[in-house]
């Protein structure tokens, strides 16, 4: 299971203003604390970054890579920092995101093929958010038909059902499941898939978010899911990916099968 | 159409340790697939086979096919050692400080330091120091043992749970591989690796000790639990079961009737000296199917006859 950290995201004001004064500290200090509470790879998300996307990405990469020891999610629209990021990222770096838009794919694919790199592929088109599981999966065909003719390999991607607030589209909850379950039939071996599992607790009470995360969580591994963009330094996460681990027979139980890694 | 080798692709590796000192220093582990699977990856390249000897005079307590092999040197931990390293080409030695059991002699941890250093110098291969399976005594005589060890490169055990802080604390002031014993049960070998590693012991120093058993008494549970170690390591990359796995079967295998009943006793069981020396031949095969890496035999054939079936199971194709 990858645990892809949420939180260098230029949403938040203090990484906001890191990346704009280029002022590495706290950045650093994210991303040590995310690797140490369980994180296998970390998204860094600069947004848009319509201005010097190129030049930041490929800053951070490089920066990041030099205090921790995983892989990074570069997560951005700009197609040009995508690539500064992957020309200097060390290791199999992941692309964060396609949608299954035919521009989109046309360009991003390549550099998924190219870079040797992951790629998630956002079951979402011109059409707005996908309705139910069968639309989703119909998008996430697209998506890999655009991958098998670029020779992007179909374990490098990683189709995400789109998450939604259970607060408002609580009814698609139980359709992005279903979707997880069905993804992993399209394929022999199964196909990857990721969620960002955050925004199904948005809009929730804060006391509330951890439990509808962490809950959700376990279901959508048991459905099948291998990757989440998730908060690692809420505990509560990494203990529910380890014991549903454990559960599945995925990995060995033993009394301290929490305190290993 | 060209038949093509079925091969399976694992994520992890067994450590790789290395024992002994100056000039003959041994490695084990290292392996990357399934035993004798080379045609998958990097298979088991080196497995050390050693032969027992013990700090009292076992003669009673062993079968007489081992006895009329040994014979005086018994008496003589340091000669016995050399023996068994020069005569019969042991690669480690094996010492079971068996008479410091408080049933068996009781002998105080320094008695038991002055044979370890004696052996020690009678000897140039590597050296493995086990208690008597007495908890609590264990403990007492590991920390001056491994003393008078520092810096042999030496492999000292068991550590088991009620005493695994004393082994780590000492196996790491003086330079020691530990065995990690515990009760043929794969959850809790993992616990006490945890265990050990969180006292700070390194874990790249762990061999474990799955319980062996002999053919006929439970083999098939050492095996089993052996085998699901090594898919654990390989297949799901587990760090606390990769250490390289002993098997400690001299021990267990001369202890049973079939190894040991005359032909007077059992005159439908065939002669007795090859018997024995079959039970252990087979009990130490079926374990190194298992994924061990270490044997530790009583019978200098065994160990020459499974010396030669390993080199045909490693020789390349």
């Amino acid at each position: 299971m990858l645990a892809i950290g949420e939180r260098i995201n230029v949403r938040t004001k203090l990484f906001a203003e890191a990346f704009k004064e280029r002022n590495f500290e706290p950045i650093k200090d994210m991303a040590i604390r995310q690797v140490k509470g369980g994180a296998n790879m970390l998204d860094i998300n600069i947004g848009p970054a319509r201005k010097d996307g190129p030049e930041l990405m490929a800053w951070l990469v490089e920066n990041i890579q030099k205090v921790v020891d995983v892989p990074l999610c570069l997560d951005t629209t700009n197609v040009e920092a995508i690539e500064a990021g992957l020309s200097v990222h060390k290791g199999k770096a992941m692309i964060n995101s396609t949608s299954a838009d035919p521009e989109r794919l046309s360009l991003l694919m390549p550099l998924a093929a190219k870079y040797n790199a992951m790629i998630i592929g956002l079951t979402l088109a011109s059409g707005g958010l996908p309705r139910d599981a069968n639309e989703r999966c119909a998008l996430a065909a697209e998506i890999m038909a655009a991958g098998a003719e670029h020779g992007v390999p179909m374990e490098d991607i990683y189709l995400d059902p789109i998450m939604v607030p259970i607060n408002g589209q609580q009814e698609q909850v139980k359709e992005i499941l279903e979707a997880i379950r069905m993804f992993r039939e399209m394929n022999d071996p199964p196909m990857n898939s990721v969620i960002g599992l955050s925004n199904i607790s948005n809009g929730a009470p804060e006391n509330m978010r951890s439990l509808i995360n962490h809950t959700f969580l376990t279901m959508a591994i048991t459905m099948g899911l291998t990757a989440a963009i998730v908060d690692t330094l809420d505990p509560a996460i990494i203990q529910a990916i380890k014991t549903t681990s454990v559960i599945l027979n995925q990995s060995l139980y033993c009394h301290s099968y929490l305190e290993t890694c | 159409m060209a038949y093509t080798v079925p091969k399976e692709a694992y994520n992890g590796k067994i450590n790789q340790v290395e024992v002994g000192r100056n000039q003959h220093k041994l490695i084990m582990g290292g392996e990357e697939t399934l035993p004798f699977l080379s045609f998958e990856g990097k298979a088991v390249s080196t497995v050390p086979l050693a032969l027992e000897i013990q700090d009292i005079n076992p003669t009673g307590d062993w079968a007489s096919s081992l006895t009329e092999i040994y014979g005086s040197v018994m008496d003589n931990p340091a000669e016995w050692a050399r023996m068994c390293q020069d005569e019969f080409k042991a690669d480690m030695i094996c010492l079971r400080l068996a008479g410091t059991h408080p049933d068996n002699g009781d002998r105080s941890p320094q008695e038991a330091g002055k044979i370890v250093e004696a052996v020690l110098s009678a000897i140039k291969v590597p050296l493995i120091i086990l208690g008597s399976n007495h908890v609590e005594k264990d403990a007492a005589v590991i920390k001056h043992v491994a003393e008078v060890a520092a810096n042999t490169g030496s492999i000292i055990g068991k550590a088991q749970e009620k005493n695994y802080k004393t082994f780590a604390a000492v196996a790491t002031a003086y330079g020691h591989k530990l065995v990690a014993l515990s009760d043929l049960d794969i959850n809790l070998s993992k616990q006490l690796n945890i265990l050990l590693t969180q006292s700070g012991f390194d874990s790249k120093n762990i061999i474990i000790d799955a319980m062996s058993s002999t053919l006929g008494y439970g083999l098939e549970y050492t095996y089993s639990v052996m085998e699901r170690i090594r898919l654990s390591a390989l297949q799901q990359n587990d760090a606390m079961m990769q250490m390289p796995m002993i098997c400690d079967i001299g021990e267990v295998t001369w202890k049973v009737k079939e190894a040991k009943a005359t032909e007077q006793d059992q005159p439908a069981w065939g002669a007795v000296r090859p018997r024995g020396i079959l039970w252990e031949v087979l009990t130490a095969l079926s374990f190194l199917m298992a994924g061990g890496n270490l044997v530790v035999f009583r019978h200098p054939e065994a160990l020459s006859r499974v010396r030669s079936i390993l080199a045909e199971l490693m020789a390349t194709a």
